[in-house]
């Protein structure tokens, strides 16, 4: 169902690098999830309401009420590199 | 097509920042020229285990935005994940909202709305030129400050034809969202920012061209020039018998230039899927009246208002109720003399605002209640209005009261048959050749009385007075 070229395509936009001897395996387990779903779309939905979300919860708002935010050698504490208390990254191709 | 009259498409895409306390998912306060990384917490740096929880009060806003364009609301409202890499999005997606938006349809002015959605803007990326670290290649530096602040995205129907349509309609969308209070719509500090989708068709026809993007023009006049360069450069290609290739653009206001932006191309495939984090938004009665309560009058109604309550010409009724700090100031001159014809009030306002340019009149040293003195002291004839427009040419410069600006340097109107009686007299007697003309019919020499009177009195008397006093005096009336 997923061919090799449609899985290099998402695999590319989900930066996954995906080793040639992977890809079969990996095209196969793909087709297998989305003949579940196509499968479930077979189903005789009439009147059956679309789910957005799996628990049965709303009004789950927040009150716009500041909370503290984390001292910032904290927050950077992760970053691979840091300079001018900023993140320092690769700068995103072409820009 | 080659040879027809092209006409330009132009739809929008307006992105607001809210002006809430806090960010749209989180509790960190938003920051606005803090010092970078002081305002993060897990969930605005996209750390793993961490949950968003929407903001109620950017749903409010959002509500609010919807009724001032007339959108439907939704029932239900759902928050999808938008998935692409780049360095200022630290989840690797963006929530945002997809086949459920807030709001749906509606109408500002002249442009349809297709649609208002609410989502997180991302962080801010600074160049930092070649590292160190990174051996060779450039490095940015990200600051996650703005990361998660809430934003409002307006979506119009692509029907604006024009760069200066764009331009006029936008400023009555900011100063909407401005009177609203849901955003500090200030372009050059990118709390309105807008994308300009743009083709071109042959006149009359209803097909669609391939559109280009031109993306994030942060100021009016950039975004009308942006707009007309795109429409020159679209019109070129066409007429040369070539087509338009779909892609995202940047707008050099310097160089006037119009540049690809390749980089994000090929992440056009952003696999929406439901955020599983955060449940439906369910709009209740309570938030629906809490809107609805919290709308002011949105400047289309108080162009009506002035128009049909207050009879201002339709022309003032724009220009006031576009320009909300206008408007203000002239309700405020209004509210301070109630007794004042609005008509007056109105040309006392235009006649500051022309002294002003582009600063506004509730931040000029002229107070409304100073405004609407030197008004009603012009009504009631106690100056006229060259006496009067001295006045408010030091109330610009020095601010003070009307009323001793006059007294204080004599300016008060020469009033009454009384007064000027014997000074128009006088001005009569000592130009008998001009007076005999006068006599005869002849009017031209009025003029020049007109003027004596006025040297006698500096420019105090009244010059339909002083005229009807010569026409008198001189038994012509």
């Amino acid at each position: 169902m997923i061919d090799r070229d449609e899985l290099l395509h998402v695999a590319r936009l989900a930066r996954l690098a995906l080793h040639e001897d992977e890809l079969d395996a990996t095209a196969g387990e793909l087709s297998t999830i989305l003949g579940h779903v196509a499968a479930i779309e077979e189903l005789d939905l009439e009147g059956v309401e679309p789910t957005a979300h799996i628990g049965d919860v709303s009004d789950s708002l927040r009150a716009d009420h500041v909370r503290p935010s984390l001292a910032r050698d904290v927050a950077l504490a992760p970053a691979p590199a840091i300079r001018d208390d900023g993140f320092l990254v690769p700068s995103p191709q072409g820009e | 097509m080659a040879g027809g009259d092209l006409e330009p498409v132009i739809g929008l895409e307006i992105h607001v920042q809210l002006r809430t306390a806090t960010k749209m998912f989180c509790g960190c306060a938003l920051g606005f020229g803090e010092p970078p990384n002081t305002r993060t917490c897990p969930v605005c740096l996209g750390l793993p285990g961490a949950l968003p929880v929407a903001n109620a009060e950017a749903i409010h806003y959002g509500l609010m935005i919807g009724m001032a364009l007339d959108s439907e609301l939704a029932p239900v409202s759902t928050f999808h994940r938008k998935n692409y890499f780049y360095p200022d999005l630290p989840k690797g997606y963006q929530i945002s909202q997809f086949d459920l938006p807030l709001c749906s349809g509606g109408k500002l002015g002249e442009v349809n709305i297709h649609r208002v959605h609410l989502e997180e803007d991302a962080a801010k990326l600074n160049h930092a030129g070649a590292s160190g670290r990174i051996e060779g290649a450039d490095s940015s530096i990200v600051d996650f400050n703005r990361g998660g602040t809430p934003l409002a995205e307006i979506v119009t129907e692509p029907e604006l034809r024009s760069a200066e349509q764009v331009g006029e309609w936008l400023r009555l969308l900011r100063t909407t969202l401005r009177t609203l209070g849901v955003s500090d719509v200030n372009m050059e500090e990118g709390s309105l920012r807008c994308d300009a989708n743009i083709s071109l068709r042959p006149v009359g026809t209803d097909q669609l061209g391939t559109k280009t993007e031109l993306k994030n023009m942060n100021s009016f006049r950039f975004i009308e020039r942006g707009i007309r360069a795109e429409v020159e450069r679209q019109r070129a290609i066409i007429e040369a018998g070539e087509t338009v290739t779909q892609e995202t653009l940047h707008f050099d206001p310097k160089s006037e230039s119009i540049t690809s932006l390749r980089s994000k191309e090929e992440a056009h495939d952003y696999r929406y899927f439901p955020e599983p984090d955060l449940p439906p938004v369910v709009i209740t009665e309570e938030m629906l009246a809490r809107a609805a309560a919290s709308l002011p009058e949105l400047p289309a109604a108080r162009e009506q208002r002035y128009i049909e309550t207050l009879s201002l010409s339709p022309e003032t009724a724009r220009v006031f109720a576009w320009r909300a700090e206008l408007a203000d100031y002239f309700d405020a001159v209004c509210a301070a003399d109630q007794s004042l014809d609005p008509h007056v009030a109105a040309n006392w306002v235009t006649e500051l605002q022309g002294r002003l340019g582009d600063e506004e009149a509730e931040d000029s040293k002229v107070t409304a209640a100073a405004l609407a003195q030197l008004a009603a002291m012009v009504v009631s004839s106690q100056v006229n209005q060259g006496g009067a427009k001295q006045v408010l040419d030091q109330l610009v410069a020095a601010g003070g009261e009307p009323a001793s600006i006059v007294a204080d340097q004599g300016l008060e109107a020469v009033g009454g048959a009384d007064e000027l009686a014997p000074i128009v007299a006088a001005a009569l007697e000592a130009n008998p050749e001009l007076t005999e003309r006068l006599r005869s019919g002849d009017m031209k020499p009025i003029g020049v009385i007109v003027g004596e009177v006025m040297k006698q009195t500096r420019g105090r008397a009244d010059g339909k007075e002083v005229t009807a006093l010569v026409r008198k005096q001189l038994g012509l009336s």
